[in-house]
């Protein structure tokens, strides 16, 4: 029969590796050596705060030493209470951050019910992990996972390496080319229980401070109009932040820069 | 060697499609039906196990018959649904296609196997305004042998599908509300249950495919959310 597959359970990543395969990529045949031409992801990060988790990414992708897209989106809703932010290669991790967000719908509709947060993550690694090969050939997919836990009723967020290695993460996380000044920004801003307004106050800072010390991350830029995606998720769902609400609190660290501050 | 005994092909027909018209009318009934708001779809059902589901953004799924055969079609029908999505468009997910597919499988075994499917099922896609050639309704009804329907405002399927069709053809008018709808659909399925009362709300289970929605327009309503809509 036509329609039936040979594959029986609930995961779309194990539908398409088995009935699929043509649907996911192949890069054996990739030389490391190509690695600067594709474009690739930079600075991205997630914090705890107050009501959930915040996820942001700036906008830029590099190629090389080229800019190879100024408004690439990074940050992506993988299913009304998770969120998942990518660093690395974007070709292979944009596909990850689609292949996941079918995953999790697809789960949920063969069982009745969704993943835990918990399971959704470790899905995720699984993923990362069946992502081996390329990663070891330069296409590395190194994603932040981040949601609220609706069971728990607290946000909770994990980073990833390349093997797949899941490490749940109480505080906050940055990764990317700019991640190791986003992390040192954060460390200095952030605190527990901060309400929505800091947050993204404390999200834009070390956005801002990662742009300045790495310059394969955008930032904001004021002259084109082009802000950094940050997203809330929280026991309502999720929201996005808007571009004057991240422009105001940029003109506010411009202002203090100006004034002689140690921004 | 012995002979086989000859039987002819149309009295084996007869014989399965005897064997699963019975099985679909010892069950209880479904019925969908169009409204102001999109698609409504109500089963006779008191147990937890759904006899109705979603199989992706616009698309319903619906069973009537032997339960492990038409959830393990409606499974197959989202794994259908998911990867062509993926491989395509969402918006390249269409009813009219899976319900077609649907058909196919059906027929086959019906005529391959010795035991046919003993269900009948309806795909329902709800219209979306947003797109030009996507904003009608569609309900699509699938037999046992493979026969494939399509029915504008309203379909019933299982159970006894003659009284249950009867109040539905007398009583249904385009356009009506959803809360008028769903009195429509719980009058149309007391009238084919076996106990004479009307069916209350604890043993209805009904979805909507919404049109107001963005994104996944199928929700599935609980015991309260049903009673509201038919004002107990």
């Amino acid at each position: 029969m036509p329609l039936l597959g040979s594959y029986q359970g609930s995961s779309f990543f194990e539908l398409l590796q088995t009935d699929n395969r043509h649907l996911l990529p192949d890069l054996s045949a990739w030389e490391k050596s190509a690695t600067d031409r594709v474009p690739h992801g930079t600075t991205v990060l997630t914090m705890k705060f107050g009501d959930g988790v915040l996820v942001a990414g700036d906008r830029l992708a590099t190629a090389g030493h080229s800019v190879a897209s100024r408004d690439v989106v990074k940050v992506f809703e993988t299913d009304p209470y998770s969120l998942m932010a990518i660093s690395g290669a974007a070709g292979p991790c944009i596909e990850m951050a689609k292949v996941l967000s079918v995953e999790l719908e697809h789960y949920e509709k063969i069982e009745g019910e969704g993943l835990e947060l918990e399971g959704k993550a470790n899905k995720l690694s699984q993923m990362i992990r069946a992502n081996l090969p390329a990663a070891m050939q330069g296409l590395a997919v190194v994603p932040l996972f981040a949601g609220f836990d609706t069971r728990r009723k607290t946000g909770r967020l994990w980073k990833f390496d390349i093997t797949g290695g899941r490490y749940e993460e109480a505080e906050f996380d940055a990764t990317g080319s700019g991640g190791l000044y986003a992390r040192e920004s954060l460390k200095h801003d952030w605190a527990t229980d901060l309400n929505r307004t800091d947050a993204i106050k404390a999200a834009v800072a070390a956005l801002t401070a990662a742009a300045d010390e790495d310059r394969a991350t955008g930032g904001v830029d004021l002259e084109r109009g082009i802000y950094p995606i940050i997203k809330v998720c929280t026991s309502s769902g999720h929201s996005d932040a808007s571009e004057e609400e991240i422009a105001g609190v940029y003109r506010e660290i411009l202002a203090a820069r100006a004034a002689g501050g140690n921004l | 060697m012995s002979m086989p005994f000859y039987v002819s092909p149309e009295q084996v027909m007869a014989d399965k499609a005897e064997f699963a018209r019975k099985g679909i009318a010892r069950g209880k009934s479904i019925v969908a039906l169009e409204h102001q708001g999109g698609i409504l779809l109500m089963a006779e059902n008191a147990t937890s196990l759904s006899k109705i589901g979603e199989i992706y953004d616009r698309i319903a799924f619906a069973g009537v018959g032997k339960f492990s055969e038409f959830d393990q079609l409606r499974k197959v029908g989202v794994r259908f649904a998911d990867t062509k999505g993926y491989a395509y468009s969402r918006e390249d997910v269409g009813g009219k296609a899976l319900a077609n597919a649907f058909s196919q499988v059906i027929g086959e075994v019906f005529t391959r196997e010795l035991k046919p499917l003993e269900l009948e099922i309806l795909v329902v896609e709800v219209g979306d305004d947003r797109y030009e050639d996507h904003k009608a309704n569609s309900i699509y009804r699938v037999k046992y042998d493979g026969f494939i329907s399509d029915h504008p405002g309203f379909c019933a399927i299982g159970g006894n599908v003659e009284d249950v069709e009867s109040v539905l053809r007398s009583d249904y008018r385009e356009g009506m509300p959803a809360g008028e709808a769903a009195e429509l659909g719980r009058r149309a399925l007391s009238a084919g249950a076996e106990r004479s009362s009307v069916l209350d709300a604890d043993s209805l289970e009904v979805c909507l495919l919404d049109r107001e929605r963005t994104g996944r327009k199928f929700c599935r309503l609980s015991t309260d959310e049903v009673k509201g809509m038919l004002n107990e």
